[in-house]
């Protein structure tokens, strides 16, 4: 009954989507009060109702209604209960739901914390917000629909959850994904309601930089989080793939990138406003893309979804009318848009401008190699794959002048910037950059000029430089001490997100170099050595878990001679999908991962074992982390609280206490 | 020419340099990425109209099926071959190190790999899809139209046919 009740505030929730996309727009070209004030209450309702409705599908998930075909093909009664709700997300239908349920929610958190906007630009907000949930809602209720009932001939049981998405990191990486995919949705919408009223200016980004800034943190977040399980659960030890999927949610991603600093620009100086908007259109579409790469069937790989034509084409045209719409309406009002400001050669306008173009020239070098393929088979051409090498070789000339204009970028003025002044605090940082790359690589390995120390001094150029600039910015408040009270949160998000992206340049830099691997055929009590480090097979037994069984191999590994840590890796045969996962073992230490996944049993004794000794692969994540961290101070920045306009009497004394 | 517009036609010809410049660089190295897929027919009896068959030592990827009782694993080693098959032909895949956890006889799956002889492939890759009924699609696309038989018996049957 429950899964009825869910259908029914689904299609309730489209019709509310419906009222949402047409009643605020309305009042706001017509300036009818009452109807854009309907706004805030709808935005409400819809999320309500969403959150009903997924609330009604991980019931029957925990009920094991597998009277529920969508239950009945993702779950099965020994799961244990927390993958039971997991698994609410673990196939296209669910996911979908899931995807409305963010929706949702960032549309009531605009309805909620832009109360202080002017009513007729929130209530464009909403109702350009409404329109994407329109398609969305309607994809979910007439093509994808989760609630689908079998009756009355359902199955007893469940066809269970796919053994992968068996995980710790599967319960977070797909709402964190979500939230940022969908976070682009309110820049976007930002961007639209701007491009009706045909107003920019800097109070304009001022209120779109914190929404996407959280998008972009929560898009950093799952893509993180992505990789630290691919290479938990997938037992290959790697950490990124270039994967289509993965491709799919880093374009946004750059995009996003590009346009918080295209923001930043456009809120302090009122400039690049006609390229903020093109990029905050272009991360949304970007966004869709990869929905409709995932979902269309059109790829092949671990993340797509079992494939149905209709639903790719109708998230192509989806698409087509959300990137086609939107650029009509920026070629008619863009050019009224002009910019007044002026700026010099060296400034840091200039960098910043060439951030966005390293950033565009990634996102074009990943689209490239992601719809290439798909373009060469429907021309009749044959089918083909683009290798990693690919990817690699780009991103790794284009993250050499990145990172060095990223070190430049914080310590150049806006508008004009004298060469002199810099020299010393750069050749500063210069030095600081050689002793600690020299440093850290005579430390851990021997001084060889190859790619792991280029990483290092690229990651300690960019991490010694926002280091020290925010030490001067510190300086210039009096003392440190005074300073660090005074500075605003969003210099030192800014900091930490820069020193993130060091870090991350270290760890690729390092894994890429020093990693070494070995796949070894191997008996009880047989010992390998890789990298200093001895490993030792104690013994393989049989394992029996909840919905699975398998094998699990105990080893020691040793130092030099010294004990190190035990090592547990399992092969799991889980019975109900008859597939085989590998569960690796790890040993993390921020220098280091040692990393061992059992393969197959070649004969009655002897074990195929992949052994990994991966150097600074935590970095990788940490850097993500420390980017997203970073964003997440920068949204705690005091001014993007601050009331732009008094609607009622009541928020006065909010304001009093925000002051 | 005032300097403002100077500057500005100096700015596009770098904007315009650079992009054409980074689209280049693209270009070349995406041409020396691009690996053609083949099914193990079209391995033997080339692709497409003009019947273009690979070369030895082209790098390539393979998509088939395995043929049961074919998986021949050295004794003290992790090399391993076995055989390919979708429609007919049959091409072999010579590989070591640890194949993956959803690797079975009569399963798809693809390979990448350098093509040492007319009908071997060395694997530096083997991948399976973590689905019981998978079948690359490439290879589900070469079979269309083919009563849907288990390539097992395929192989059986072209066997049988040799031998009256």
């Amino acid at each position: 009954m429950i899964a009825e009740y869910g259908q029914l505030a689904l299609t309730f929730a489209f019709c509310v989507s419906l009222a949402l996309a047409i009643v605020p727009l309305y009042g706001s070209f017509k300036g009818n009060q009452t109807a854009l004030e309907l706004g805030n209450p709808l935005a409400y309702a819809l999320f309500f109702l969403t959150a009903f409705s997924f609330w009604a599908l991980s019931y029957a998930f925990w009920a094991n209604d597998f009277t529920v075909v969508y239950v009945a093909s993702n779950s099965n009664s020994l799961l244990p209960w927390y993958y039971r709700l997991t698994a609410v997300w673990g196939g296209h239908e669910g996911s979908m739901l899931l995807w409305l349920l963010t929706l949702a929610g960032w549309i009531g958190a605009v309805a909620l914390f832009s109360r202080s906007l002017p009513l007729q630009f929130q209530g464009r907000i909403l109702g350009v917000m409404g329109l994407i949930a329109v398609g969305f809602y309607a994809f979910v209720l007439f093509m994808s629909n989760p609630f689908m009932l079998s009756l009355p001939y359902y199955p007893v049981d469940g066809r269970d959850l796919n053994p992968l998405l068996q995980d710790f990191g599967m319960i977070i990486h797909p709402p964190m994904l979500y939230m940022g995919y969908v976070g682009f949705a309110v820049s976007f919408a930002f961007a639209i309601a701007a491009l009706m009223g045909g107003k920019f200016d800097s109070t304009w980004a001022r209120w779109a930089r914190p929404w996407t800034l959280a998008a972009w943190m929560f898009l950093t977040m799952g893509i993180m989080l992505g990789s630290w399980w691919a290479y938990a659960e997938l037992g290959w030890g790697g950490w990124w793939f270039w994967d289509p999927v993965e491709n799919a949610s880093f374009m946004p991603w750059l995009v996003g990138t590009a346009l918080i600093h295209s923001l930043a620009v456009t809120e302090k100086r009122g400039t690049f406003k006609s390229w903020t908007v093109l990029l905050a259109i272009g991360a949304f579409s970007l966004s869709l893309l990869g929905a409709f790469l995932v979902r269309s069937g059109v790829l092949v790989s671990v993340h797509s979804f079992a494939a149905d034509p209709d639903r790719g084409l109708y998230l192509l045209a989806f698409l087509l009318v959300v990137v086609g719409g939107s650029l009509l309406l920026y070629a008619i009002r863009m050019n009224s848009v002009r910019s007044q400001a002026r700026y010099e050669l060296f400034s840091r306008e200039v960098l910043l401008w060439g951030n966005n173009i390293f950033l565009l020239t990634a996102t074009l070098v990943v689209l490239l190699g992601t719809l290439f393929p798909l373009v060469h088979k429907e021309l009749g051409l044959g089918s083909i794959s683009i290798g990693e090498p690919f990817f690699n070789q780009l991103f790794y000339y284009l993250v050499i002048p990145f990172s060095l204009l990223l070190g430049l970028g914080p310590w150049v003025r806006w508008k004009q910037q004298q060469v002199q002044p810099l020299l010393k605090p750069m050749s500063l940082i210069a030095i600081a950059t050689l002793i600690l790359a020299l440093g850290t690589m005579a430390a851990t390995q021997s001084i060889q000029a190859n790619l792991a120390l280029l990483g290092l001094l690229l990651g300690a150029w960019v991490g010694s430089s926002a280091i020290f600039e925010l030490l001067q910015r510190l300086q210039q408040f009096g003392s440190i001490t005074q300073g660090l009270t005074k500075l605003n949160a969003s210099h030192f998000g800014m900091t930490l997100a820069h020193i993130g992206f060091a870090v991350l340049v270290v760890g690729v830099a390092m894994t890429k170099t020093y990693s070494v691997e070995t796949q070894v055929r191997m008996k009880a009590g047989d010992q390998v050595e890789l990298a200093g480090y001895q490993f030792k097979l104690v013994e393989v037994y049989d394992l029996k878990g909840p919905n699975y069984s398998g094998e699990a191999a105990e080893l020691d590994v040793s130092y030099q001679g010294d004990y190190v840590t035990h090592l547990h890796a399992e092969k799991r045969f889980y019975t109900v999908q008859r597939s085989v996962m590998t569960e690796a073992a790890v040993h993390a230490r921020l220098s280091r991962d040692l990393y061992v996944a059992l393969g197959e049993s070649l004969s009655e004794d002897s074990w195929a074992l992949s052994l990994y000794v991966k150097p600074f692969v935590r970095w990788i994540w940490l850097g993500g982390l420390l980017m997203s961290l970073g964003a997440l101070i920068a949204l705690c920045d005091k001014r993007y609280r601050r009331r732009t306009v008094d609607r009622k009497d009541t928020t006065e004394q909010k304001d009093k206490a925000d002051a | 020419m005032n300097p403002r517009r100077q500057k500005r036609l100096v700015a596009v010809t770098a904007f315009v340099l650079l992009l054409g410049g980074a689209i280049g660089a693209m270009l070349y190295a995406l041409q020396q990425n691009i690996d053609l897929f083949y099914t193990p027919s079209q391995l033997i009896e080339g692709i497409g109209d003009k019947k273009v068959k690979p070369e030895v030592g082209q790098r390539l990827r393979i998509g088939g099926m395995v043929v049961k009782g074919s998986v021949r694993r050295a004794p003290d080693s992790l090399k391993v071959s076995f055989d390919l098959v979708d429609t007919g032909p049959i091409v072999t895949v010579e590989y070591e190190g640890i194949l993956p956890d959803l690797f079975r006889e009569g399963q798809g799956i693809v390979a990448q790999g350098v093509l040492v002889d007319k009908t071997t492939i060395l694997a530096s890759e083997v991948l399976a899809k973590h689905d019981e009924e998978y079948m690359p699609p490439e290879v589900a696309e070469a079979l269309k139209g083919i009563k849907h038989v288990p390539p097992s018996q395929l192989y059986k049957e072209s066997d049988k046919g040799q031998q009256p």
